[in-house]
């Protein structure tokens, strides 16, 4: 640390200046290679696409309109085609939650059996963990598609393909959760005797569950999309409705009209409320 | 409310019996009223209907086609040809050349060895099947009587049934139909017959170790690259198509994802309390970030593809739209947090604005930004593969179009198996960059 003479002092600036250009090289390299790949994806992904886009770009509020416009012509009878579309949005959002339920449930058994220090069988947490990554890697129009061809179509199938990838999703999130708990109210339950599942429900659940809370409603928002997507591939609720409306083309726009409203209210309202009780839960009321 | 500002301990004692008693009530409530919502559920899904509509022997179909395939041996009974062919298809039909070996084809007869010691043996209109541990079954038909068969047909297994036009016999290694125009034999094998090399490709039945390193099997052709070619271009399985699939699902991914973060990257600013110019531009870029996400890929897709057409590019569009609108929240939720110090600290050397955001605000914000855009390009190639079913895309394009056929399900469970890979080699990958990018590993 003696020698601060002017001389190291610029050898130690000309150190850092060729740092700093080389880590210039590199950042705007890896920028170029960058843009070089959108490029190039977007180019081909263009080429690829039945219609172009520049050709397509000018079209793209057409279908917006022409719904609009029609539904606006007909508009003495949207109350009623929301009123009628209201049955499959129940199903659709009654989907979405049994499938959080379910789902929240194996979720929660699963994350006790993979974290380390609840686990009550140690060499299996390896095996729990990868089951939970094949559950969140498996999407949930496989699981759909196969059980719609084994149950016929309608709620159940969508319910357990969702339920099924929320296992996974949420097991993760459960045990990242878990792994921040106490260990001590687990030992202290220990010392008395408790057998597991009393101290999971005693000594684990009381701290963690309003984390687990905030993220099952996070992913209930998420399963209410995914039902409705699902409806689209013929498990029923509002997707089914959307397509029936959609595909029969003109002269039935103002009953898609009625089934995107509801939609995109729904979305919005579970959006807002779920975005609200967890901000409420995190910082407390007062906020 | 808590146990502390109780006054006398007669009071902490009624308090807490009062709190505990809550509590207590909680604890049973809860599962109380989710077992009262599956109760509804039960009714308003109609559970005891889906018994009656399932179908388990579509079920069964799709378990054994998953892991075994079956080669149709057919002999047409109004002009006596024999064809034989993996699962009916016309690309995998055997000709005289290459039967395979547990089928010799007579002038007059043709002899089925099956693996569980039984055999068939079809002899112009007579069908002889010898079922190990049953014995023998001998049918026949002809044009003016039917189908008759040797059994007493007052007494016949559930495997076996029996009308005047058709007798159809199931065992687990074979299936007999026969009526009055063909005599059908359908051998189950395990594993995925033709997965390699289709029939019409010199190299098929050959081992690896023989391709690898034995004679050139093609004399035209060096037998590593005219494998290579024939096993790409295998008109059955697809491989090429399917790789191709595979990776315009990953594009889509790609091109949503990032085109999303570029465009809510400068927006997320104006939504920012803290760097906003105006009340109203913030209010305005909430809202829109609000409708992007509240509008939902599926509508979005549905949208995207009347303008621009099935394809990648409107799936990608399709999760660039929804995206951009759950990345300007979060990352206008990032910019919040900024620490103010490091951007009076650029300011005070001099710095204009576009140089206090680069080097005030930009490190700051990066590793945040960074870590939610690699987690959504994982989520979103799942995405990718669902909106490629509707829009017509990538690996959901193949599955949805493999399912509807409703027979090839081991081409459904290859696929199945593919996105299941695609998914976890995407997750890891964004986890190794994640913490190369972010802790510089």
């Amino acid at each position: 640390m003696a020698d601060l003479t002017a001389a190291s002092l610029d050898v130690t600036r000309a150190h850092y200046m060729a740092l700093t250009r080389q880590r210039r090289l590199y950042g705007g390299l890896m920028l170029l290679v960058f843009v070089l790949l959108m490029a190039a994806g977007f180019g081909i992904a263009n080429d690829r696409n039945a219609g172009g886009f520049l050709p397509g770009l000018p079209h793209i509020f057409d279908f917006p309109a022409d719904v609009i416009s029609e539904a606006w012509e007909k508009r003495a009878n949207l109350p009623g085609h929301l009123l009628r579309a209201l049955p499959a949005l129940i199903e659709t959002i009654n989907i979405a939650a049994v499938a959080t339920l379910l789902g929240a449930l194996g979720a929660v058994l699963l994350s006790m059996l993979s974290t380390q220090g609840l686990a009550p069988w140690l060499r299996l947490i390896p095996v729990f963990r990868r089951m939970m990554d094949l559950m969140r890697a498996m999407p949930e129009i496989v699981i759909a598609l196969v059980l719609i061809f084994i149950l016929g179509g309608g709620p159940v199938p969508a319910a357990i393909a969702i339920a099924f990838h929320t296992v996974g999703a949420l097991g993760k999130l459960f045990s990242e959760v878990n792994e921040n708990a106490d260990l001590k109210p687990l030992e202290g339950l220990a010392s008395v005797g408790a057998t597991w599942p009393q101290r999971m429900m005693l000594g684990l659940v009381p701290q963690v569950a309003p984390n687990w809370f905030s993220y099952a409603l996070l992913r209930f928002e998420i399963n209410i999309r995914a039902s409705a997507i699902l409806g689209f591939v013929g498990a029923g609720g509002i997707g089914y409705e959307l397509k029936n409306a959609i595909s029969w083309g003109k002269g039935k726009f103002d009953e898609a009209a009625a089934v995107f409203i509801l939609l995109f209210l729904t979305i919005m309202v579970f959006d807002q409320l779920s975005s609200y009780v967890r901000n409420r839960m995190t910082y407390g009321a007062a906020k | 409310m808590s146990l502390a500002t109780a006054a006398t301990p007669v009071e902490m004692q009624s308090k807490a019996t009062t709190l505990i008693a809550r509590k207590r009530l909680v604890t049973l409530a809860v599962p109380l009223a989710i077992f009262a919502y599956f109760t509804y559920i039960f009714f308003a899904f109609d559970i005891i209907g889906l018994r009656e509509r399932a179908r388990l022997d579509n079920a069964v179909a799709l378990v054994s086609d998953t892991y075994s395939y079956k080669t149709h041996v057919e002999r047409n009974n109004r002009n006596g040809e024999i064809e034989i062919s993996v699962e009916g298809e016309r690309k995998g039909t055997y000709d005289a050349t290459n039967y395979p070996s547990w089928v010799t084809v007579g002038e007059e007869v043709t002899q089925i060895a099956l693996d569980d010691g039984g055999s068939i043996e079809i002899a112009g209109d007579i069908v002889r099947f010898d079922v190990p541990g049953f014995g023998l079954i001998e049918a026949m038909q002809s044009r003016s009587d039917g189908v008759s068969l040797n059994l007493d047909t007052a007494d016949l297994p559930d495997w076996i049934s029996y009308s005047k036009n058709r007798l159809t016999v199931a065992t687990d290694a074979a299936r007999l139909t026969l009526t009055k125009a063909r005599t059908e034999v359908f051998v189950y094998e395990f594993g995925w017959e033709l997965f390699w090399f289709t029939l019409d490709s010199p190299y098929y039945d050959h081992s690896f170790s023989e391709i690898a390193f034995g004679d050139p099997i093609d004399p035209t052709r060096s037998n590593l690259t005219g494998a290579w070619q024939d096993f790409w271009n295998n008109s059955i399985w697809r491989h090429s198509d399917v790789a191709w699939a595979l990776f315009e699902t990953v594009l889509m991914a790609f091109l949503g994802t990032f085109g999303a973060a570029i465009i809510a990257l400068p927006l997320a600013f104006l939504a920012a309390r803290n760097f906003a110019p105006l009340v109203a531009i913030r209010m305005a870029a909430r809202r829109l970030f609000d409708f992007l996400r509240g509008v939902d890929g599926l509508i979005w897709t549905i949208l995207l593809s009347r303008a621009f057409g099935p394809g990648p590019m409107t799936g990608a569009l399709a999760i660039l739209f929804t995206d951009t609108g759950s990345f300007g929240k979060l990352f206008s939720e990032a910019l919040e947090n900024v620490d103010g110090k490091q951007i009076e600290g650029v300011a005070s050397t001099g710095a204009k604005p576009l140089q206090r955001y680069r080097f005030g605000v930009i490190p700051q914000i990066v590793p945040v930004l960074l870590s939610q855009v690699l987690y959504f390009l994982e989520s979103n190639t799942r995405s990718a593969t669902i909106i490629g079913a509707i829009t017509g895309g990538g690996i959901g394009l193949l599955l949805t179009q493999a399912m509807i056929t409703h027979k090839d399900w081991e081409e459904v469970s290859y696929y199945i198996i593919l996105v299941v890979l695609l998914v976890m080699a995407m997750d890891s990958f964004s986890g190794w960059l994640r913490r190369k990018l972010i802790k510089g590993e």
